[in-house]
C-alpha cells in the first residue's frame, strides 16, 4: 500500500556498458578509403552490384563483397530526404536541416547523409550533390572526414537514371 | 509427429577475440558451409530463424545485420530469438511440426569479446532488485557452486575431472579455444578466482558462430548419408531469481530429458552445455549419464563457450557423431538464463 507519499513510480537504474567494435574486414577496406579522401565501393560477386559503404556481404545473396575495391566518386544524385524539425540530444546537426540518401555516381547502394550550403526549400529528388571534406590533415580512417554534401549546381539528374535504384 | 533430422551443422573456430571480422563475416563462411553439405541453395530454405543478442553485440536489432550473412532477397520467411541457437532450432522445429515448414536454416553468433561479458550478462537479471547491484555472471556462478560443493552436491574432485576431461577431449576439435592435457591435482591447487570457482572451472570467452539445417521426412536422406533424426525435443524454464529454486540440481534438465524421451542407459554421446564445471556435473546428474555414455566428446562448453551457438554447437557436435556413424543415440543440450536457469534438451538417433 502507498504510503501519504504515494506509490514509488520510477526507479532509477543507471545502465552503462562500454564496448570495443571490430569493424569486419570490409568495413576497414572502406574506411582505409575514406582516410585518403575517397570511397571505396565493394562488388558483389554474384550480380555485380557495388556496394558503399560495405558491411562485409551482399545482403541480397549472402556472399562476401571485395576483396577487391572499386573507387566511386564523391558526387551523386540525391534520391531521397526528409526535412529534420525535432531535435534530439544524438544529432550533432541543429534542425532544420535535410537528412538525404545519396547515390553516389559508380555506386548501387546510396549513402544517408545530411546536406547543407542549400535552403531547405529547393531540397529535391535528382538534385546533383557533392561531398565537403573536412581540411586533408584532418582526416582519420573514419566517415567524420565528410562534414555534408552541398549542391553541385549541375542540372538535376533525369529521374530515369537513377530509378531502379530507389 | 513429423520426423525431423539434422542433415548439415557447421561452426567457425572459437577464438577469444576475432579482432579482424564482424558478426556478418564471421557467419557467412559458416552458413555457405552448411547450404554447401545439405545441398539445398539460398533461397530454398522454407524457414530460417537465428539466436542472437543485442547486448553482447553493443547495438539494437542486432540480428537483422546478421541477415546480411544468409542474403535475404528475395525476401524469406525469417525468425529470431534472443537466446541460444538451440531455442532457434526449437522454433524451427515446431514450424515444421505444423507444417508450416519443411526445411529450415538455424544459425546463432555472438562477439562476446566486443563488451564486459560477465557484466554484460548482468542485463539479463531482475531490473529493480538485482542487475542494480551488477552481479556478474562469475559471482553468480560462484554462489551455486559454493552451495553444490557445501551440500556435497558436487565435490572439487568432479569438477577438476570434467575440466581434464573437457581439455583432453577439445585436443582433437579444432574449433576449440582450450585444450590439453592437464592435472587434477594441479587443477586443485590453484588460487580461486572467484571463489569457489578456479580460471579453469568457467568456461572461455569466445567469438563464434554456428549453423544447422534440418529437413523433414525421408527427403533428408538426400541431404544427408545418415541424418540425425529428432526423437523428442523438449525445454522447461526455471524461476530466474537464484532465491526460489534449488540450486544443487537441474530439474528443468531432468524434466526436459523425460519429455524428450530420453533413456540414459543407452545413450552413446551426450554433448552438455555446462559454462561451469559444477555445471557439467549437474547435467550429468539430472540427464542420469551412466559410464557408457561418451560425454562432451567435443570439449564442450568449458573448452570453448560463443554465447548464442554454444548450446546450438552441442546439438551439432552430438549430430556429428550420429552422421559419422560413431553413435547411433546422442544428445544435445543447451543451457540460457543463470545458473542453468532453463535448459533445452534434444534427443536424436540415427537410422
Amino acid at each position: 500500500m502507498a504510503d501519504e507519499k504515494g506509490p514509488v513510480e520510477i526507479v532509477q537504474t543507471p545502465v552503462e556498458l562500454d564496448y570495443t567494435y571490430t569493424a569486419g574486414q570490409a568495413a576497414t577496406r572502406f574506411l582505409k578509403g575514406v582516410e585518403q579522401g575517397k570511397f571505396l565501393g565493394q562488388r558483389c560477386p554474384v550480380d555485380g552490384l557495388v556496394y558503399v559503404a560495405s558491411r562485409g556481404s551482399s545482403p541480397k545473396h549472402g556472399v562476401p563483397t571485395g576483396p577487391d575495391t572499386v573507387e566511386v566518386s564523391d558526387k551523386g544524385t540525391l534520391i531521397s530526404f526528409s526535412i529534420v524539425r525535432i531535435p534530439s540530444a544524438n544529432l550533432s546537426v541543429e534542425p532544420p536541416f535535410a537528412a538525404i540518401s545519396v547515390l553516389l555516381d559508380g555506386a548501387d547502394s546510396h549513402l544517408m547523409h545530411v546536406l547543407d550550403e542549400c535552403p531547405l526549400e529547393e531540397v529535391r529528388m535528382g538534385m546533383r550533390v557533392e561531398a565537403v571534406w573536412l581540411p586533408k590533415d584532418q582526416w582519420t580512417a573514419s566517415m567524420q572526414n565528410v562534414t555534408h554534401f552541398r549542391p553541385t549546381g549541375e542540372p538535376d539528374a533525369p529521374f530515369d537514371s537513377y530509378k531502379d535504384h530507389l | 509427429m513429423r520426423d525431423v533430422a539434422i542433415v548439415a551443422f557447421a561452426q567457425s573456430p572459437s577464438v577469444r577475440s576475432d579482432t579482424q571480422r564482424n558478426e556478418v563475416e564471421i557467419l557467412m563462411p559458416v552458413v555457405a558451409e552448411v547450404r554447401e553439405a545439405s545441398g539445398i541453395p539460398k533461397g530454398e530454405f522454407d524457414f530460417i530463424c537465428s539466436g542472437s543478442s543485442d547486448y553482447l553485440a553493443g547495438q539494437s536489432f542486432a540480428f537483422v545485420a546478421g541477415l546480411d550473412a544468409v542474403g535475404a532477397w528475395p525476401p524469406v520467411s525469417e525468425s529470431h530469438v534472443e537466446m541460444d541457437g538451440a531455442w532457434a532450432l526449437y522454433e524451427a522445429w515446431v514450424k515444421i511440426q505444423m507444417g508450416y515448414a519443411d526445411s529450415a536454416l538455424v544459425y546463432g553468433f555472438s562477439k562476446c569479446s566486443l563488451g564486459d561479458l560477465p557484466e554484460v550478462m548482468a542485463m539479463q537479471l531482475d531490473p529493480y532488485y538485482q542487475t542494480p547491484l551488477w552481479p556478474d555472471a562469475v559471482s553468480m556462478a560462484a554462489l551455486q557452486a559454493r552451495q553444490c560443493l557445501e551440500t556435497g552436491a558436487v565435490t572439487a574432485e568432479q569438477m577438476a575431472d570434467a575440466v581434464v576431461r573437457s581439455r583432453a577431449n577439445a585436443k582433437s576439435n579444432p574449433n576449440a579455444q582450450l585444450s590439453g592435457d592437464v592435472d587434477r591435482e594441479k587443477l586443485l591447487a590453484e588460487p580461486t578466482f572467484v571463489s569457489p570457482l578456479h580460471k579453469h572451472d568457467c568456461s572461455p570467452i569466445s567469438d563464434g558462430a554456428a549453423a544447422m539445417v534440418l529437413v523433414a521426412g525421408e527427403k533428408a536422406r538426400q541431404h544427408c548419408e545418415r541424418p540425425a533424426w529428432i526423437t523428442g525435443f523438449a525445454h522447461i524454464m526455471e524461476p530466474m531469481d537464484l532465491g526460489v529454486r534449488p540450486l544443487t540440481e537441474s530439474r528443468s534438465t531432468a524434466e526436459a530429458a523425460r519429455r524428450a524421451g530420453v533413456d540414459a542407459a543407452k545413450l552413446d554421446v551426450a554433448e552438455l552445455h555446462g559454462p561451469f564445471s559444477h555445471q557439467e556435473i549437474l547435467l550429468e546428474q539430472a540427464i542420469g549419464i551412466g559410464s557408457s555414455t561418451d560425454v562432451n566428446p567435443s570439449g564442450g562448453a568449458l573448452a570453448a563457450n560463443p554465447m548464442m551457438a554454444a548450446g546450438l554447437i552441442r546439438l551439432g557436435e552430438a549430430a556429428a557423431r550420429i552422421h559419422d556413424g560413431s553413435a547411433a543415440t546422442a544428445l544435445g543440450h543447451a543451457t540460457s538464463g543463470p545458473c542453468l536457469q532453463q535448459n533445452l534438451v534434444c534427443a536424436m538417433e540415427g537410422r
